[in-house]
């Protein structure tokens, strides 16, 4: 019998409800959050809109008027989900078999586009060089995505280069900005208001919506970075 | 020679005459991808904009137009059976008065626009047949920050001219008049036991802040500030802390979801909100009271109430039943005047 970390389930308002593996960023508890994930796609409940991982959590969105039709008076639709919950995770969950692409992502880590390496730098009295060096000699982990479109939780970033995220974030972060925010590292897909620290640039689109493949890392892939310089940036 | 058919057709549309402040063409959301980051969106008010679909006989998941006050002017081109609701603002065609909630069948080169704002913040607009646009990930909604789906996706700008799909010719119902009012009125009173009070369920970290200030929360009245919008309501009043400084890391939330800010204010997660978040889920606002939520407007109070899931769900079905039964009443009744 496959062991499962300990979790609790509540509801998240009247029609959805989180499976809750633990508060915290950790690789063998997001592989169980994505196994179940990827167990409720490939056998799916007609009454399930959709299921959204998170770094230790599965939040289940269901069709309250479907899910709640033949249920026992007694019970709330709710029960009844969670139940279901309950009894799915009892079921062996394929952890290792987790769809997975190895994507070596370029980042120039040009002046011009890292931000806030001067910053970082200063704040773990550490040179450029070795922060790109570090954050390059990684593989991550794809998390979760959310925030905006195709913006990919990643970690864990070495202590040696994390750092907390701007006091006072950004009116615009330009697409394909690559920043840390504690010990997650991530992408900005869009142009968009943000807070993370900015160290570089990647010229690859990781939001592509009118491709049929619209996001290029999903939840479970692993990323390595490597430098690239402004010309070949410039000519990606 | 193009075929006359296709004359037709491109002439079925209605024209932005006049931009609002934020038009945008919605429906019932786009689920199926926040595991991506991609947020359903979708209309606010998502009773009122399924009942202007059922008025004109279409499905509820049918685009619709979401306005917000000033709204948008609109010449239609061709004669359809149109229907407005949510929020009153005052809409008149080619200067006379129309009523909310009643199908209207409007003539070509007729001007719907809207006059005032009686009640209400968000109005739908759906016109027989639905809007002819391309769906973006299976829906018709704006989805503005990928500036996909809906009309280009963007708020609608003037000049847009926007098709709606072909249907009968209404010219006969219409005797050279301006516009027909259909006698029959959706009954939008779905809930007979009239409460202004939002119903509010308890949150993951609804025990993070003390019963003194959960009492507050309950009792007061909170304002929505004039920093609310599609993706949430910010609630202004006393600062709220939590004893627990537990740091949360993200995962989703939802339609509905208040969420406690670091600097205490509270804001109450709408259509177009994030897929997922890290601060204190403190409460959720009950399915059934979004619709009324969406309709208040930036300075206007709500008063919350604390509910269980048993009654939260049996609102829900309470609801849902009412607008089946409107469903098939609208249809019943176009179908009919239509064919008499």
């Amino acid at each position: 019998m496959p062991e499962h970390p300990a979790y609790t389930i509540f509801p998240l308002g009247d029609s959805a409800l989180t499976i809750d593996f633990g508060n915290s960023i950790d690789e063998a508890i997001n592989r169980k959050v994505l196994a179940l994930f990827h167990s409720l796609k490939e056998n799916p409940f007609a009454d399930i809109i959709e299921a959204v991982p998170a770094y230790s959590s599965l939040t289940v969105y269901y069709d309250l008027l479907l899910a709640g039709k033949n249920k026992p008076k007694h019970k709330t639709t709710y029960d009844v989900m969670s139940e279901r919950m309950e009894k799915r995770l009892l079921e062996p969950l394929a952890e290792n078999k987790l769809p997975s692409q190895l994507l070596k992502i370029p980042v120039c880590y040009d002046k011009e586009f890292a931000l806030d390496m001067d910053e970082l730098a200063a704040a773990k009295k550490i040179t450029p060089e070795e922060i790109i060096q570090i954050h390059t000699s990684k593989v991550y982990n794809v998390y979760m995505l959310g925030f905006l479109p195709g913006f990919s939780y990643m970690g864990k970033v070495a202590e040696e280069i994390s750092i907390k995220r701007k006091i006072n974030p950004r009116q615009r972060v330009e697409a394909g900005c690559v920043g840390i925010a504690g010990y997650q590292t991530g992408i900005y897909p869009l142009a968009s208001p943000g807070g993370w620290q900015i160290i570089g640039r990647t010229p690859v689109k990781l939001f592509d919506p009118t491709n049929k493949d619209l996001i290029l890392l999903k939840p479970g892939d692993t990323v390595q970075f490597y430098s690239i310089s402004k010309d070949e940036f410039n000519s990606y | 020679m193009i075929p006359f058919s296709f004359i037709q057709s491109a002439k079925m549309s209605l024209i932005v005459i006049k931009p609002g402040i934020l038009d945008t063409v919605q429906d019932a959301g786009r689920y199926g991808y926040q595991h991506l980051g991609i947020n359903p969106g979708g209309a606010m008010d998502r009773f009122s904009s399924q009942v202007v679909n059922f008025l004109v006989g279409n499905n509820p998941h049918e685009a619709v137009i979401e306005m917000h006050f000033p709204a948008a002017a609109f010449l239609f081109q061709q004669d359809a059976i149109i229907a407005v609701g949510g929020a009153d603002f005052l809409p008149s065609i080619d200067g006379d008065p129309i009523p909310l909630w009643h199908p209207v069948i409007i003539n070509r080169n007729s001007v719907l626009q809207f006059n005032g704002i009686k009640k209400g913040a968000q109005c739908y607009l759906a016109v027989k047949g639905g809007l002819d646009i391309p769906k973006w990930l299976n829906s018709f909604s704006t989805h503005t920050k990928a500036a996909m789906g809906g009309f280009n996706g963007r708020a609608l700008q003037k000049n847009d001219t926007l098709p709606f799909k072909p249907h009968d010719c209404y010219v006969k119902f219409l005797s050279g008049k301006d516009f027909v009012i259909l006698p029959w009125q959706a009954d939008i009173n779905w809930n007979h036991v009239t409460s202004e009070k939002i119903g509010v369920l308890p949150g993951h970290e609804w025990t993070w802040i003390n019963e003194l200030l959960q009492k507050d929360f309950l009792n007061n009245p909170s304002t929505v500030t004039f920093s609310s919008d599609r993706m949430g309501y910010r609630l202004s009043g006393v600062p709220v802390y939590a004893d627990n400084k537990t740091e949360l890391i993200s995962s989703a939330v939802s339609f509905g979801t208040i969420q406690l800010l670091p600097d205490g204010q509270l804001i109450v997660l709408m259509a177009d909100h994030q897929t997922a978040g890290g601060y204190p889920r403190l409460a959720h606002v009950i399915s059934a009271h979004l619709p009324q939520l969406a309709q208040v407007r930036p300075g206007e109070k709500i008063q919350f109430q604390l509910t269980d899931i048993a009654a939260a769900e049996q609102l829900f079905y309470q609801q849902k039943h009412h607008l089946l039964q409107l469903q098939n009443a609208c249809k019943f009744r176009l179908e009919e005047f239509l064919n008499a």
